[in-house]
């Protein structure tokens, strides 16, 4: 492969994630493991949902009692829109607009870092108002499939801002190109699993 | 590249495979420690069989039995059928279908340093304060009752190496879909290949399961989380769910590359085409199918309710079908044929009655109300080790006997071969038929020692004489290795002289880049079809003789795996609470595995090409063993 | 000539049913033995998919043997390059038919057998005189004991279960500590006893276990619960209905002070040294203690579930718990005794005590 040659929006192939044998079967084998990862969160979910308001007898904090949706639907809000924005960001980078895909996926981090800033402020208010990780049986498996939630989207900020920088300087070539498909692919994942969260975990949980 | 170096020193080559990316010798790393896991498991196995021989005998305490059942069912799942099965996927499937590598080269690197020592971690318990001694179901009440670390070794260990074993079948499953060779459409693939291709879709649905089980409990223990403490509402069965739920497709991981071998042997020994072939492959897939639907049968007297017994109680006997299909089509691929006995063939024979018993044995456990007699007694021990040994084993030892020479350029004896054959064979039918009785007569598994007046002494001792003879069985066979390697006589591309896939077509050990062309696949069976027309070459080709893009090879998965593998110890040891430096120990780790993949990232590692006269020179004879 | 033939088979026939006998096993644990009801019914579909298993295993045996004698390379030639087939349609549809067809008939005699098995429904119903007309009895499984609570009669024992023969009786299981099975081979299928939620099923005992040679069904925990599981036993005594309300009559009954100096020694060396504490002394209560009821302790089969039933026995447990069953949670005796161990005349005079407790004649 040849990192050096140049490309325009000519020359610039219109699937650039596949366009290479290494970009297809990275291609392949991230849907795998995004597959992979369905069922890891399958299976954390039902456990929450096996847990859910259990706890010793006596617990003071159950679902209904603990969650409020205006921080979680803003949450949920901002999210969704880094979603769309990391697709504006392939748009261009399908169109080898290598400085709108940047500044695009820019605002794809920032967004992504002011909801991580909020559900760590969440998590805090929970912890202060005595909802500790080791209280109950519930939440152990709140903090747990929340967490891994947090901790997916912190790996996918740490990917993109690596990747971003990584090629500030370089541009966009059939190299690279999979790796920035394949970032916003992970992060509409991410993106997806939140919407199953807000739904089962808070959005169940204020009903009841 | 290739034309240099044909005589490395000791440390060059050792060097060589710390760093290999190449999948051939990806698959001799995985057979040489899997081959020792192995014999590690099967000490385990006489250890019990000794303790067991006789009526209240105290070779071994307890506590220290309950270790070694342990230590012997994790070690031979996890750590020597996997690894060896996975041997042979590497070795021999990206031949099958006409590949120069795996998908990912780097990853599977990565996969097999995982599971190493993710498998030393493990296996160091035995030093370290104790094995975990929980079984290997390791059930959570008993699990978070256990003291000492053994339980931590086993959750740690097994989270590293099961994410080494996902990450090989991710591999398997891209390049299998990715990089088959023109004319190799899916129909045409090589049962193996397709059983590979199944067991790798089972591993990416079926292990994530365990790693979130494994997390709880490793939260449960470290952070003080509750999901199996029972007084602080947790659920010590949600543990069993996601146990089977990985647990029961691992026994179709472990068994359809097993037939995936044993169809190749019925093939090349009977000199005929797999019958039925798209009937198998149907099979195999309904099977890893429905391996998904029947965990709970495993769990029939936890109490989940008839209903839920009736239902996974029908789903099971559905297996029988395809499994049943698959049994009668080797049937009928032997019928007509030309059978020539060598040891693999032998094994693969045996393997047809053993096997069946112990489908049928599995088809009346699914008999919900017959199994609360069965279950956790010696016949669920004698019908999993009819499936295990009778079948996965079996093919283990049957393939290494056929890919031998695949590998590593020699013919094992097969003389000795067949010696082994019988001890093993014998051994393994007087161990554990008996043991469908002991059951029945209600003698409970997993028991240290039981009664002189329960009238079970006779058939506990017949099984410990028939675990004798398979460590006899084993035993020749490790001296038939020595002795292979000791002559070293080199054989040429087809050794079996019936080879009817793409592997037997070119060099064994292939070179390293496998095929100087990419062959054309014109049908099922390609070799044989190129030998059947007369083709010397053996195939033909789907391009002209060009530059060939290799991958670089690689230090950093060990690094990678090795930073885990420190950072298990400082999470370990950081549950006692009094150890100052087990923090420490755990960033460090930490920060060796995610440096090291950060270095991977930011640096581009863009390969290297063979040129065309360098593959001329190979070709003209210069180098042929596969060493670059 | 004929005749002898004959003779000859019958005798080979009867030959190989002893030989079949004596590999049941004991009668006392053997599921192929089966003396109740529940096991009657798993050993005939044992019986039952063992025919149908067999005739799969001949089809295939036959088709086996046939074709690695029939098709052997040194048979028909070196050189021959058999036809290569491709398979046939009609045979794979009747290798899944036929299969299908051999389940079916599994399928129907085991969906409703799981039901029937599980069937609780007449488990509280309650007889004309108010009283319960079946019995229930709360089964508590401990590291490594086993309680058994009979809440109807407010009596409580351990170690040994005692039913009544004839009718049904219906278990609730519950562990106190990790996981246990609860399970009597020749009675019935197991059940388990898990930490978090109470199990009910039903057993039926149909034969007495004094016909038995050891006077009693064997029971075992068949879950891994730690060290001991191996030694997690428990005894089963089936009493005609009669002698079953005698034997509640006699629990119910206060316990007797001990008679002669030894045994009286004893009980007041029990009271002494926090034996008491765990260990009641009275078959009235109920469950939920630390150490087993010994109310019944000198009417035991075993000791500790499964030494011999004998006082050195006793005094050998008593002096040294861990080394009989490592991992149990019986103090030692240094625990109990200031830091000594008992003296020989106190093991003696304990040994006496506790085998002279008796509800029976």
């Amino acid at each position: 492969m040849d990192l050096n040659k140049k490309y325009t929006p000519q020359t610039w192939p219109d699937h650039p994630e596949t366009a290479t044998l290494e970009g297809k079967n990275k291609f392949v084998g991230f849907w795998l493991l995004l597959a992979a990862e369905t069922v890891t969160f399958a299976s954390l979910f039902a456990t929450y949902l096996a847990l859910k308001d259990k706890g010793p007898s006596g617990m003071e904090f159950t679902a209904s009692d603990l969650f409020e949706l205006p921080l979680v639907f803003a949450m949920t809000m901002i999210l969704l829109t880094s979603s769309l924005t990391s697709v504006y960001a392939m748009y261009h980078m399908k169109n080898h607009n290598f400085k709108a895909m940047q500044a695009w996926l820019g605002i794809t981090v920032l967004l992504g870092l002011v909801f991580l800033g909020l559900e760590i402020y969440e998590f805090y208010h929970y912890v202060h108002l005595g909802f500790g990780y080791t209280n109950s049986a519930f939440s152990s498996a709140f903090y747990t499939l929340v967490g891994t939630h947090g901790a997916h989207v912190l790996f996918g900020l740490s990917w993109f801002i690596a990747l971003m920088l990584r090629n500030a300087k370089r541009g966009l070539n059939t190299y690279n190109a999979p790796k920035f498909y394949l970032a916003a692919l992970y992060w509409h994942f991410i993106d997806v699993v939140w919407v199953f969260i807000f739904t089962v975990v808070y959005l169940m949980g204020v009903i009841g | 590249m290739s034309s240099i170096a044909q005589k490395k020193g000791f440390g060059a080559t050792v060097w060589d495979y710390l760093t290999t990316v190449d999948h051939k010798k990806i698959a001799i790393l995985y057979f040489i420690s899997g081959g020792l896991f192995f014999v590690v498991g099967g000490i385990e196995a006489m250890l019990i069989r000794i303790q067991l021989m006789k009526a209240g005998n105290d070779f071994l305490s307890a506590g220290l039995y309950n270790e070694i059942i342990t230590m012997h069912g994790t070690t031979m799942i996890f750590l020597a059928s996997m690894p060896l099965l996975l041997a042979f996927m590497n070795a021999i499937m990206p031949l099958q279908i006409g590949a120069r590598d795996v998908a990912f080269p780097f990853l599977n690197s990565l996969g097999f340093w995982l599971f190493f020592f993710g498998g030393i971690f493990l296996n160091l318990s035995w030093f370290l304060g104790g094995a975990p001694d929980a079984g290997w179901t390791n059930y959570a009440s008993l699990a978070m009752a256990s003291e000492g670390h053994g339980i931590d070794f086993y959750t740690l260990g097994l989270t590293i190496s099961g994410f080494g074993t996902l990450i090989a079948g991710i591999n398997f499953l891209v390049t299998i879909i990715n990089m088959r060779a023109p004319g190799m459409t899916y129909m045409r693939m090589p049962l193996f290949t397709w059983t590979t291709f199944v067991a790798s879709a089972l591993i990416l649905l079926a292990f994530p399961p365990l790693t979130v089980g494994l997390f709880f409990m490793v939260f449960d223990r470290l952070f003080g989380a509750n999901f199996f403490d029972v007084t602080m509402g947790g659920n010590t069965i949600i543990w069993e769910h996601l146990f089977w739920i990985f647990g029961h497709p691992e026994v179709y991981i472990l068994i359809l590359p097993a037939f995936g071998i044993f169809s190749e042997i019925f093939a090349i020994f009977s000199r005929k085409r797999l019958f039925g072939y798209t009937a198998m492959v149907f099979a195999t897939i309904l099977i890893g199918f429905y391996g998904f639907m029947v965990w709970a049968h495993h769990m029939f007297t936890v109490g989940l309710g008839p209903t839920a017994n009736a239902v996974f109680a029908l789903a099971t006997m559905i297996i029988a079908v395809p499994t049943g299909v698959k049994i009668f089509n080797w049937l009928l691929t032997i019928w007509g044929g030309s059978i020539s006995f060598t040891t693999p063939m032998l094994y693969a024979v045996a393997f047809i009655p053993s096997f069946t018993a112990g489908g049928v044995t599995g088809v009346m456990q699914a008999i919900a109300p017959l199994d609360y007699q069965l279950h956790d007694s010696y016949f669920i021990v004698a019908h999993f080790h009819y499936v295990i040994v009778g079948g996965v084993v079996l093919a283990i030892l049957a393939g290494t006997h056929l890919y031998w020479p695949k590998m590593f350029g020699t013919m094992l004896d097969e003389k000795l071969g067949k010696i082994t054959f019988w001890f093993f064979l014998i051994g393994f039918h007087l161990t554990f038929f008996i043991q469908h009785f002991l059951g029945l007569m209600g003698m409970p598994r997993r028991v240290y020692t039981f009664g002189a007046d329960q009238g079970w002494d006779a058939y506990n001792m017949i099984s410990s004489v028939g675990a004798l003879f398979m460590a006899i069985g084993v035993i020749v066979l490790v001296v038939n290795v020595i002795l292979t390697t000791v002559k070293n006589e080199r054989v040429g591309n087809d050794p079996w002289g019936d080879g009817r896939t793409l592997e037997w077509a070119i060099p064994s050990p292939p070179p390293f880049y496998n095929f100087p062309q990419t062959p054309l696949v014109r049908g099922l069976d390609p070799y044989w079809i190129e030998k059947m027309e007369g083709n010397k070459e053996g195939m033909v080709y789907a391009e002209p003789l060009g530059d060939i893009h290799m991958p670089n090879g690689s230090i950093i998965p060990l690094v990678i795996s090795f930073g885990m593998f420190v950072a298990s110890f400082g999470a370990l040891y950081h549950m006692d609470g009094d150890k100052a430096w087990a923090l420490p120990v755990l960033v460090i780790g930490l920060v060796i595995t995610f440096g090291s993949m950060l270095a991977r990232s930011l640096k581009d590692d863009l390969g290297f090409y063979i040129t065309k006269e360098e593959l001329l020179r190979d070709a003209k004879g210069g180098n042929k063993d596969g060493s670059k | 000539m004929k005749k002898g033939l004959k003779n000859w088979r019958l005798f080979a026939l009867l030959t190989a049913l002893l030989v079949f006998l004596s590999g049941c096993g004991r009668e006392e644990i053997s599921t192929l033995l089966p003396a109740g009801e529940v096991a009657t019914d798993q050993f005939n579909l044992l019986i039952l998919s063992s025919a149908v298993m067999a005739f799969v295993i001949l089809v295939v045996t036959v088709i086996y043997v046939l074709a690695i004698v029939k098709f052997r390379r040194s048979k028909i030639g070196e050189d021959v390059i058999p036809e290569q087939v491709e398979g046939s349609a009609k045979l794979e549809f009747l290798w899944t038919a036929i299969p299908i067809v051999l389940l079916l008939i599994l399928a129907v005699p085991t969906v409703y057998s799981t039901f029937d098995l599980a069937d609780t429904s007449t488990m509280d119903v309650a007889a004309e005189d108010g009283s319960m007309s079946n019995l229930t009895v709360n089964v508590n499984a401990k590291l490594y004991w086993w309680e058994f609570e009979y809440p109807e009669q407010g009596i409580v024992t351990s170690q040994e279960l005692v039913v009544p023969t004839g009718e049904r009786v219906y278990f609730n299981l519950l562990a106190a500590d990790v996981k246990h099975s609860f399970w009597i081979p020749s009675i019935g299928g197991k059940l388990d006893a898990n930490p978090e939620n109470v199990n009910t099923f039903y057993l039926t005992f149909d034969k007495e276990s004094s016909e038995l040679e050891d006077g009693v069904f064997y029971g075992k925990c068949a879950e891994l619960c730690g060290p001991s599981h191996a030694l997690m036993d428990f005894k089963v005594k089936s009493l005609s209905p009669e002698d079953f309300d005698q034997w509640v009559a006699a629990m119910q009954e206060e316990a007797t002070p001990a008679e002669g100096e030894l045994a009286q020694q004893g009980e007041q060396l029990f009271t002494e040294k926090t034996c008491i504490g765990c260990h009641a002394t009275s078959g009235v209560g109920t469950g939920g203690k630390a150490g087993p009821n010994v109310a019944t302790f000198g009417d035991r089969n075993r000791v500790a579930g499964f030494l011999e039933h004998n006082e050195e026995e006793v005094k050998n447990w008593i002096s040294d718990p861990q080394k009989y069953k490592p991992g149990n949670l019986m103090p030692s005796p240094e625990a109990l005794n200031n830091g000594n161990k008992f003296t020989e005349q106190e093991l003696d005079a304990l040994a006496a005590y506790l085998m002279s407790l008796s509800v029976e004649e």
